[in-house]
This record gives C-alpha cells, sequence and structure tokens, in this order.
C-alpha cells in the first residue's frame, strides 16, 4: 500500500505540473484548455487516493506507516484515528493538497463557460502551487505521508489527548480550507492581470470562494478560541499568539477584501487596491502556515522544529515580489478616473473600513514580528504582550464596529443629508439610551471603552434591524405581500446583501461579548479545603467533596464544587486527567500516571447573563509520593521478597514463564498492567480520604455566551450569503459572461430600488441615480450587441468602465429584467 | 459652488491622511520598543542584571518541579537546547495544562536572590509539539 501510495503521490504532482503547463502553453486551443481542465480533476482523485490510503491504514492500525505509528494507537478512538492524518506535518501537507485540488476544481467547473483568456492563468498558478505541496511530500526530508518503519512497532504513540477534542479535530482542517480557498482569487487574479483584463469579471466568478474563505477561516479561529475556553485550565479565548494571529490577519484582510471588491463591480474603483489586497491575503495565508510550521517566533503553539519551514519561505517570497511586479507592471490598465461621488456614500464608508481593518493587520503584523524586528535593531528578541495588543486594537474594533453599522444605513454613490438623518434617527436614539442607562445603572461607566463599545454595537444593531424593517415594508408596499413573506422575500432575492447584514449584526454581538467579558471579568484563584467555602463576587462557592478515579491508561483527579447564586444553587465539577504516555516498549510504572500528558475538564455554569468557569489544580505532590511507595512495594512483589501477598508470587511466577515463551510475554504484561491500574485506584481511593487542599481558579465571565452565539450568527449570515441563488441553481450551465454583466448590472438598478423604497435615497437622489444607472446599462448592452456582432473580445473591460456612446430606440432595460426574471 | 477646488481638496485631504498614519505608526513603533520585554534563555538571565524584567524561554528540568500548595511551584529551568547552568525558578499562579518536566516554556519574571520569580498568569508552556519530528514518548 506504501508504494502505491508514492506512485500515486507522483502521478499527483506530475498531473499538477502537466494540468498547469498544458493551460498554459496552449493557451488558445480550446481542446486544450478542455483537456487540462480534465486533469486537474485527475489530480484531485489521485490526492483523494492518497487520503483514503492513509485513512485506511489508520483504521487498520498498520503501525508500519510511520504516520499511523507516531500519531495513533490501539487505544486511539476511531473518530480521532480518522482526524489524526493532520495533526501529522506530512498529514497537513497531504490535507492542504486535497483541500486545494478540491477548491481548484471546483472553481475550473464553474469558470467553464467563461474568463476564456483567463482561466489558463489561473490554472497554472493553481496547478504551480499544487505542484509546490505535492513536490515538498515527495522531495522535502521528513515529510513523506507513505514513509515506513522497519520492523513495525506493535502500537503507536497515540494522539496527544489534549487534541482529543471534537473542536480540535475540526478546528485545523477548518483553517486549512480558509487558508486554501483563498489560492482561487488569488490566481484568478493573477489571470486578470497578467491578461490584462482588471474589469470585475475575475471578482464575480471567485469572489465566491473569498467568502468561502472567510467563513473557513471565520470558523477555524472561534473554534480555536473555544477550544482554548473550555478545554485549557486557562480560561481564556485569546492571547495574541502568533500563530493565533496567522490566522487572524488573512481574516481581516478578506475581510477588507469582501467589502472593496464591491466597490469594484458596482464602481469600478479600488482596481489597484483590491488586487494588492488579495495578493496580501493569500501572502498572509502562506506566512500563517510557515509560522505554524517554522518555530521562528516563540508561540504556544510550538509544532517543532520542522523541515518545511524555508520552502514555504520561498514559496512566499516567489508570490510577494512576482504579484508585486505585475500590479506595478499593470498600474495603467488599473487605475481608474473614477473618484467617489460623496463622502456620505456606501462606498465611502467601504474605503473607511479597509483602512480601519488593513490598520488592523498591520498593527498585529507588526506586533507579531516584533521579536524578529527589534533583533534586527536591538540584537535581541524582544516580544510584546497582550495589553500592547489591546491598546492598539480596542479603539481600532471599536470605530469597525460603529462602521458596521454605518455602512448599511447609506445608500451607493451619494445620499443626501435629509435622508441620511432620516436613517441615523433611530438607531442614534437606541444608542443614546442604551449609553445613559448603561452609565447610570452599570459599572460600565468606569470603562470609557467597553460603554463606547457597547453603544456602536447597539447602533450597528438597532441600525441594521431597521434596514431589514424598511426593506421589507418597501418590498411589502410594492408587492402586497404579507410582512413576514417579505422579510423572507427581500432575503431570498438579495442574500448577498442581508446575508452580509446578519454577519454585521453577528460581529457586533460578538464584540459585545468579548468587550464584556474582557473587561468585566472577576478572576481568583483560591486553595480550599473539602467542605471549606469562599465568598467569590457574592457567590457562596463551598468545596464539596474530591473525586478520584481510575480508568485504564487516565487518572482523574476531581472535584465537586456548590455554588449559590442569587438563591439558586448549582454544582460544577471541574476535573483534571492524568495520562500515562502510550506506544512504549513494555510496562512503565505508576509514577507513569504523572509523566505523562494532562489536561483539564472545566467545570462551567454557561449562561446567557454571565459563565462560572473553574478548573482546579490539584496537588498532587501527595499523590505522587504515594505512587511511588507504591511503586517501590510493587517492585518488591514482583521480585517476591518474603513477606509480600501470594498474587505477587503468582505473577512473578508468570513473568519467569514469559521470559521463557515468548508466546506468554503479552499476558504477563497485562497482568502487570492490570495490577498497576488497581494499585493506582487504591491511590486514588486515598486521596479522596486524605481530604488535601485544591487549587481552584475561577472566573465570573460576564456576557461571554454572546460571543459564542455572535460567531455563529455571524456564521449563518455567511451562509445565506454563499448559498447559492435561485436562478444561478436552475441555469448555472448557460450562464456566460455576458449574462453576468447584464445581472449586475441589472440588480444595480434593482438595489436602488430597494434603496429607495427603504427611504435610504430621497426621490430626487433616487431618480437621478436611477436615470444615470438605466443610461449606463443602454450603454452596456449596445456595446454587447455590438461585440456580439462584432466579435469582440473586450467586452468586459470596455462595458464596465467610461464612455461615450448614446441609448437608441429599444428598451434594453426591460431586456435586462426579462433576463433576471427568466 | 466649493470654496477649494476639487483637486486642491484632494490633495488635502491625503496630506492628512498620510500625516494621521504616520503620526500613528511613530506611535506604535515608540510604544512597541518601550512596551516589549527582552526574551533571554536561563543562561543569558544568570548573568544579567537583577530587578529587570524578562521573558524567560528556556527548558524545564525533568522532575525538578515542586508543588508548595499555597506558595505556587518551583522548579529549575535550562536553556532550550538542554545546555547550560540550571536556573532556579518560581512561580503562583495558573500552572497550564501541557506544564511539565522537559518542555518549553516562556515566563515573563526577574530575577530576586539568585532566583527567577515569575509574574502570576505568565507562564506559557508550549503545545505538547503536534509536529514534531521525533516521538515525544
Amino acid at each position: 500500500m506504501a508504494s502505491l501510495g508514492s506512485v500515486l503521490l507522483a502521478l499527483a504532482f506530475l498531473a499538477a505540473v502537466t494540468a498547469g503547463v498544458v493551460a498554459l502553453v496552449w493557451r488558445r486551443d480550446e481542446r486544450k484548455l478542455v483537456l487540462s481542465r480534465r486533469i486537474v480533476y485527475l489530480f484531485a482523485a489521485l490526492v483523494t487516493a492518497c487520503v483514503a490510503i492513509i485513512e485506511i491504514e489508520f483504521l487498520a492500525d498498520n503501525f508500519s506507516f510511520k504516520i499511523v505509528q507516531e500519531h495513533s494507537s490501539l487505544e486511539t478512538p476511531t473518530f480521532y484515528k480518522v482526524a489524526a492524518m493532520w495533526s501529522s506535518q506530512e498529514g497537513s501537507l497531504l490535507l492542504w493538497a486535497l483541500v486545494l485540488a478540491i477548491f481548484s476544481s471546483a472553481a475550473l467547473f464553474f469558470t467553464r463557460n467563461k474568463l476564456r483568456q483567463l482561466v489558463p492563468w489561473a490554472t497554472g498558478v493553481m496547478m504551480g502551487i499544487a505542484a509546490f505541496f505535492t513536490g515538498l511530500m515527495l522531495f522535502a526530508p521528513g515529510v513523506d505521508p507513505f514513509a515506513k518503519l522497519n520492523p513495525a512497532p506493535s502500537d503507536g504513540i497515540g494522539l496527544n489527548p489534549l487534541l482529543q477534542h471534537p473542536s480540535m479535530m475540526i478546528h485545523p482542517p477548518m483553517l486549512y480550507s480558509g487558508y486554501v480557498a483563498l489560492t482561487i482569487p488569488f490566481a484568478f487574479a493573477i489571470g486578470a492581470l497578467v491578461t490584462r483584463r482588471v474589469d470585475a469579471e475575475w471578482i464575480r466568478a471567485t469572489r465566491k470562494f473569498a467568502l468561502i474563505a472567510w467563513t473557513f477561516l471565520g470558523f477555524g479561529l472561534l473554534l480555536g478560541a473555544r477550544w482554548s475556553y473550555t478545554e485549557l485550565g486557562w480560561g481564556g479565548y485569546w492571547a495574541w499568539d502568533p500563530v493565533e494571529n496567522a490566522a487572524l490577519m488573512p481574516w481581516l484582510l478578506c475581510t477588507a477584501f469582501l467589502h472593496s471588491i464591491m466597490v469594484q463591480e458596482k464602481r469600478g474603483m479600488l482596481k489597484v487596491w483590491n488586487a494588492t489586497l488579495v495578493v496580501a491575503s493569500f501572502s498572509m495565508a502562506l506566512l500563517g502556515t510557515f509560522l505554524v510550521r517554522s518555530g521562528v517566533l516563540q508561540s504556544i503553539h510550538a509544532f517543532g522544529d520542522s523541515t518545511v519551514g524555508p520552502y514555504i519561505l520561498g514559496l512566499i517570497g516567489v508570490v510577494v515580489l512576482g504579484s508585486t511586479a505585475l500590479i506595478i507592471s499593470r498600474l495603467d490598465e488599473l487605475r481608474t478616473p473614477k473618484r467617489i461621488d460623496s463622502l456620505i456614500s456606501r462606498e465611502a464608508v467601504f474605503l473607511v473600513n479597509n483602512l480601519l481593518l488593513v490598520g488592523l493587520t498591520l498593527v498585529i503584523a507588526w506586533g507579531t514580528f516584533f521579536p524578529l524586528i527589534s533583533e534586527l535593531f536591538t540584537g535581541s528578541k524582544s516580544s510584546l504582550a497582550a495589553p500592547w495588543f489591546d491598546r492598539y486594537t480596542t479603539p481600532l474594533a471599536i470605530l469597525l464596529v460603529l462602521f458596521t453599522g454605518i455602512g448599511p444605513l447609506l445608500a451607493w454613490r451619494r445620499v443626501s443629508w435629509s435622508t441620511a438623518r432620516r436613517a441615523f434617527r433611530v438607531p442614534l436614539a437606541a444608542m443614546a439610551i442604551v449609553t445613559v442607562a448603561l452609565a447610570l445603572f452599570t459599572d460600565a461607566g468606569n470603562k470609557p471603552w467597553a460603554l463606547a463599545l457597547f453603544a456602536f454595537a447597539t447602533f450597528a444593531i438597532v441600525g441594521i434591524g431597521q434596514e431589514f424593517w424598511n426593506g421589507a415594508a418597501g418590498r411589502k408596499r410594492l408587492t402586497g405581500e404579507p410582512m413576514g413573506k417579505a422579510l423572507a422575500g427581500i432575503v431570498g432575492r438579495n442574500r448577498r446583501r442581508y446575508g452580509g447584514y446578519i454577519v454585521h449584526v453577528g460581529v457586533a454581538v460578538l464584540l459585545i461579548g468579548i468587550a464584556a467579558s474582557s473587561s468585566f471579568q472577576t478572576n481568583r484563584n483560591v486553595e480550599l479545603k473539602p467542605g471549606e467555602s469562599t465568598v467569590i463576587d457574592g457567590r457562596k462557592v463551598t468545596y464539596v467533596r474530591p473525586t478520584a478515579e481510575v480508568d485504564g491508561l487516565r487518572l482523574s483527579i476531581g472535584a465537586v464544587l456548590r455554588v449559590v447564586e442569587g438563591g439558586k444553587e448549582f454544582t460544577v465539577e471541574p476535573m483534571r486527567n492524568y495520562y500515562r504516555p502510550t506506544g512504549r516498549e513494555g510496562v512503565g510504572g505508576i509514577v507513569d500516571y504523572f509523566d505523562g500528558e494532562a489536561d483539564s475538564e472545566i467545570g462551567l455554569k454557561a449562561g446567557f447573563g454571565h459563565d462560572f468557569w473553574t478548573a482546579n489544580q490539584p496537588n498532587i505532590v501527595g499523590l505522587q509520593r504515594k505512587a511511588k511507595t507504591a511503586e517501590e512495594g510493587f517492585e518488591k512483589c514482583i521480585e517476591a521478597v518474603p513477606g509480600t501477598p501470594k498474587s505477587c508470587k503468582d505473577v512473578r511466577a508468570l513473568m519467569i514463564a514469559a521470559r521463557a515463551n515468548p508466546a506468554l510475554q503479552d499476558d504477563a504484561l497485562a497482568q502487570i498492567e492490570r495490577l498497576q491500574e488497581l494499585t493506582a485506584k487504591q491511590i486514588a481511593a486515598s486521596y479522596v480520604k486524605e481530604g488535601a487542599p485544591t487549587q481552584f481558579k475561577v472566573i465570573i465571565n460576564p456576557l461571554v455566551t454572546w460571543m459564542w452565539i455572535g460567531g455563529l450568527i455571524a456564521l449563518a449570515g455567511a451562509l445565506i450569503a454563499i448559498w447559492p441563488s435561485r436562478g444561478r441553481r436552475k441555469g448555472a450551465l448557460v450562464r456566460t459572461e455576458t449574462d453576468a454583466l447584464k445581472e449586475a448590472k441589472y440588480r444595480e438598478i434593482r438595489d436602488a430600488e430597494l434603496d429607495h423604497a427603504a427611504g435610504k435615497l430621497s426621490d430626487e437622489d433616487y431618480a437621478l441615480l436611477d436615470a444615470e444607472l438605466r443610461k449606463e446599462a443602454v450603454e452596456m448592452l449596445d456595446e454587447l450587441e455590438r461585440a456580439q456582432n462584432g466579435g469582440g473580445a473586450k467586452v468586459g473591460a470596455e462595458a464596465n468602465g467610461h464612455h461615450n456612446g448614446d441609448g437608441n430606440g429599444a428598451d434594453p432595460v426591460a431586456e435586462l429584467e426579462k433576463v433576471e426574471r427568466s | 459652488m466649493p470654496l477649494v477646488d476639487p483637486s486642491r481638496k484632494r490633495k488635502i485631504r491625503l496630506v492628512v491622511a498620510l500625516s494621521t498614519a504616520v503620526l500613528l505608526a511613530v506611535a506604535l513603533i515608540y510604544t512597541s520598543f518601550s512596551a516589549s520585554t527582552e526574551a533571554k534563555e536561563p543562561s543569558q538571565i544568570l548573568t544579567a542584571s537583577p530587578g529587570t524584567t524578562y521573558d524567560m524561554t528556556g527548558r524545564v528540568v525533568k522532575g525538578s518541579i515542586v508543588d508548595n500548595g499555597k506558595e505556587g511551584i518551583s522548579f529549575m529551568v535550562v536553556d532550550r537546547t538542554g545546555g547550560g547552568e540550571e536556573l532556579p525558578v518560581s512561580y503562583s499562579g495558573t500552572v497550564p495544562d501541557p506544564f511539565r518536566g522537559g518542555r518549553e516554556i516562556v515566563l515573563t519574571g526577574s530575577l530576586k536572590g539568585g532566583t527567577f520569580v515569575g509574574e502570576p498568569e505568565t507562564l506559557i508552556t508550549k503545545c505538547p509539539s503536534k509536529f514534531t519530528t521525533q516521538s515525544n514518548g
């Protein structure tokens, strides 16, 4: 199987190279292009087969595979056997290749009828990167997923128990998928730049992938935070650790990109900016992968010395330098004479939001790489801690929330003061009321930053609520539908816009959770004996009794705490687990329980108001001492020193027999392990009886639940935006570039109509804008018709730019509407 | 009619934006150098000036961890490569799950009377390497 795997991997590498070369060399040959696309599908199939082989070996406990031996064991639960692949470096690379193969195939499938000039270059870029990652596995030392061990050990080392947590198993592939999905917009952007087709067509074709990347990265970040909060006995969810930052930075840039591409789509502006952003996002994603593996920066996520770091750094260098050179050489095409009409317009707000997001990214990047920067200037590595990050990110995040609220209230192009005032009235009033109430009745008044965030978040949430209300009311007026149906109607017809609004609400809610839990948290370390009580933040906390249990490889020391909170009573049971290391030859001693890994199961009482979070840190000195004594007794027993019980003699007899007859060895080892477990159980029981004092970490975390809720709301919004529209689902096969252009223009007209109906555009503004848009549509259709008759290839670029064609008799807008409705 | 012509207005706007950006960048750079703590390995800390705060990055010596109950824990560290003289460390506060002998840690603190005293809640233990090249048995 291993040699089959290696052959498949080598074939996959060849397929990636061939697909890229065929696409680039015969880029004008339609048939060759189809061929190259099919080779990409073949590449996907080959990589899938490689992954399947590895997974089968994991499930079959084939420890002759190095990857299986090092990351799984006989005791590893089946679920984690499946997921253990990506806890290895070579498995991660394989996963990277698989995700890239899937996304590339999907992207090429969806663009098979359009972007004719651009696709060969995009194929080249995607397959170049695919060849890089498959090539790493084939040629770089130490990362061959099909490496064998000879002779094969009888058991594996197993998966670290800390990582045996459902969210830890989904978290890495989520982040990976996010990183990898960014390849697609990047590849198409490069294609657009090379072929000088820098209109919004490549954006329309790939923005779904940017949105998918955003969603995956966001979900990955959220899962990581959740894991940290519930699984590590630390109680925090974010630490500004380099590896965390490495996932946050591409996500922030991707957020900026998703906003600024709308400006390019609608107004044909910000082309240089968008090209730069997509390159930066992708480079940041690569940098994240590099950071995770290089060990260049001190991080909690230390993944050991890696052999692939330098190669990835090389790839980043090529990507950054190559793309920069390309953008500079295309500056003339990218520049547009267009300007933003008004500072009170949606595009202006998008610009501000972009600056804030990029500013945030720059701050985080500076802080993350500061150890390297300071080493360069001062000769010693200095690092920046969380307070430094907080100082800069807090105000930026607060401003972002404000703009999260302002953006949706403004229409494209221009808004008159009177309309703006009307749109802002209710949200501003709500903001004022909430701010005053919070300042008067809570201690939020002492924390100006938190108060500002609550105020702006209220503004954003109420503003977006108003958007939904007005939109539905507008549609109700136009169609006569009841309110509920009208609401569903506006969301269904404009998933992208309303999905985006829902994301805004989610982010505002999430930031409320972060602000409240970080500013108003009570964090205490207490030492209690069983039966003792203490009062923490008005809650009476009693350490009722210790618990202890041994289950095979795990020794758990727990505590039962009773909490009385405002007349209500509940118990929490934090627990600390100690694991014996697996995968060693023979058996170790009882003390091994404290030599292996340990993890916490926190006691958590979550609520909408606040979480009661607790972790225990038992004093294990006594336990270790007892284990050592037991160990000595055990050894004596095995040596059958006079005076030991009879069972000792039996074990000894078995051991002597086993030494002579290897067939009995397993039996003897199992016997010893069972005896050790029994002894460990006695030790655990004596710990409970002894009633030693235990350290507890108690956190009372206000509103932290809203962080998770907000995150889920944002994800739901993103999914709504990703979901294909009805027209696409039905007629996806016949869509061409022309159709896409028509649809985009029509959507703009419809948006304006909706904005007007929702009261966001005054009658006067609307009349002006509508006339302008219709004129543009007429011009565009003329252009298209001429192109179809004349067979020109420059349709896209021209139709989106400025020109002076004049509309003629027929009503192309009605035509457009027909296209849209059919 | 606008008082200033549009191109001039744009120029002013650009200048204002750029100078704000420059000011912010200067503040960022300045604070980062003053707020940062220098990272040192145990062998360097032994010869460093007492009282200065450092980020100590070292490896916990196996079997050196002593639990002092209320007073927290004490242990010895050596350089990450495993060499050099041992530095005694005392720390009270939350001990991360993966903390144990042989692991790499980062701890902020200062040297007091020959012992490196860690500040509470600053102990970071590196995750048991997911991507180690050798087994961690």
